[in-house]
């Protein structure tokens, strides 16, 4: 059996990692993106988030003041013997980690429109569940901003619009979002199964890395003409202008109803977060990346 | 171009600022985002009385992480939110109560540049996210009024000091980088989305 108080550690941790450290990937991104850029309102806007990540790691602050809506993805090992103390594990170091790292209480009744404090309430934090092989456990968190959460979009196409259709919606999404979601944003696109799937599918395409594409060629490829289509957009930093306004373009999908297409289309911030940690079934634990 | 400027604001102040001019702000400015906004309406349309004086003043879109320490307010993290949000509210805002600077993030619409015209206001923006750097130049939380809404919601009372590089993106003439980008970026996707 496991002390429940290590599945909490480990979820304060990984919390913690997550919104004062931005993942290698993103933070390389950031770096190549001043790079490419030649206009000084870019540069400057590249600049300010380049200091801030620096500044955020050495003070040990949160990199953005929206810490947003804390979002898990927990991976069971079948026969990992702490599953029952899982969810209440994520539930406490929700509430721990509000005051002490801390985090902006960001749950909000939505009929009262009261604050709870502590960033729990109903449903909140999130967890999404999947059962793998083995006896550990593999957590994920996401502490998901809400200025791009808001441009997130969703749309029922018909299997006549195929991938062009496809194309286009990503391309008016990233329009229409403009400089609301702090571009340069990560896009994920989920595609297929249904409304509820694939809009589950384009928020857990936004976990995978940034120098990892589609393992299909002919998604990696897609992937690849999206970002580099809609930075010639030339929205740019926070939309004021330049040639990064997407990091990246993650795709993943399921099989489609005959009937229908659905497209779903995720975006997050640049400080784009993420932490993920093991949990082995001896009560030891390893923080990943 | 770049300006030094001071609140509270006057109009020739204002009025000198063009799209695209930098400027590195100091003084006392006050956060609001969509409750605090509804309540400041609220409070105006039924001659109540608010609790601080906006006039010539900024407000500042800004949902800030702040911690109490030894009964003192310090804010550790600190940048803009999405200023769309506040669009429905700004044209009141910034005719009722004099304010002179908007400060936040994503951009802002036509109204609030028609009030940034009518009564000479501009609207700025901070990076978005870059939230330790714009608590570096809070130098001090002055007080905090309608606590009620919650930590982000509440209308906190910030003393800064050289708050920037806020890039002005809504002058007083009416002019809005977000819409000459993306009129440019819709212009250049145009061949795909036929």
């Amino acid at each position: 059996m496991i002390d429940p108080k290590v599945i909490e550690n480990v979820c304060i941790e990984i919390i913690r990692k997550a919104v004062i450290y931005l993942p290698d990937d993103v933070k390389n991104a950031l770096k190549t993106a001043y790079d490419n850029e030649v206009s000084d309102i870019a540069k400057a806007q590249l600049k300010a988030i380049l200091d801030n990540v620096k500044l955020a790691e050495s003070i040990e602050a949160p990199v953005c003041q929206d810490t947003g809506t804390i979002i898990f993805f927990a991976k069971v090992g079948a026969s990992f013997p702490g599953i029952k103390y899982i969810e209440e594990s994520i539930i406490n170091a929700t509430r721990i980690a509000t005051s002490k790292v801390p985090l902006r209480p960001n749950a909000v009744h939505p009929f009262t429109n009261k604050n709870s404090g502590d960033n729990t309430g109903h449903f909140i934090p999130y967890i999404h569940w999947s059962i793998v092989d083995g006896d550990s456990l593999e957590l994920t968190v996401m502490p998901k901003g809400g200025g791009s959460e808001n441009v997130c979009k969703f749309k029922m196409l018909t299997p006549a619009d195929g991938i062009e259709g496809v194309k286009k919606f990503i391309i008016n999404s990233v329009l229409e979002a403009n400089g609301m979601p702090c571009p340069p944003t990560i896009v994920g696109v989920g595609i297929g199964g249904g409304a509820d799937i694939s809009m589950v599918l384009a928020k857990k395409a936004l976990l995978r890395p940034l120098n990892k594409r589609s393992p299909e060629p002919q998604i990696a490829e897609m992937e690849m003409e999206l970002y580099n289509l809609l930075n010639e957009t030339g929205i740019g930093p926070m939309g004021l202008g330049g040639r990064t306004t997407v990091l990246g373009v993650n795709i993943e999908y399921a099989h489609r109803h005959v009937a229908s297409l659905p497209v779903a289309i995720a975006f997050n911030c640049w400080a784009a977060r993420r932490a993920s940690a093991v949990v082995y079934s001896n009560g030891t634990y390893k923080v990943l990346g | 171009m770049e300006y030094k400027l001071k609140t509270p604001l006057s109009e020739s102040d204002v009025r000198t600022l063009r799209i695209g001019d930098i400027v590195y702000l100091s003084g006392t400015i006050y956060t609001a985002r969509d409750q605090a906004h509804r309540r400041i309406l609220e409070i105006v349309s039924k001659g109540g009385a608010l609790p601080v004086d906006f006039r010539g003043m900024a407000i500042y879109h800004c949902g800030p992480i702040v911690k109490k320490v030894n009964e003192e307010w310090i804010v550790i993290a600190a940048g803009p939110t999405t200023s769309t949000r506040m669009e429905l509210y700004e044209y009141d805002v910034i005719r009722a109560l004099g304010v002179r600077m908007i400060v936040g993030k994503g951009g802002m619409g036509f109204k609030t540049a028609e009030a940034c015209k009518a009564y000479g206001a501009v609207y700025t923006e901070f990076t978005g996210g870059a939230a330790v750097l714009a608590a570096q130049s809070i130098i001090k939380v002055k007080g905090v009024e309608w606590l009620d809404l919650g930590m982000p919601e509440a209308l906190w009372i910030l003393e800064v000091e050289n708050f920037g590089p806020l890039t002005v993106v809504i002058d007083s003439y009416g002019a809005n980088i977000h819409e000459n980008i993306n009129k440019r970026a819709y212009e250049k996707m145009s061949f795909i989305l036929k």
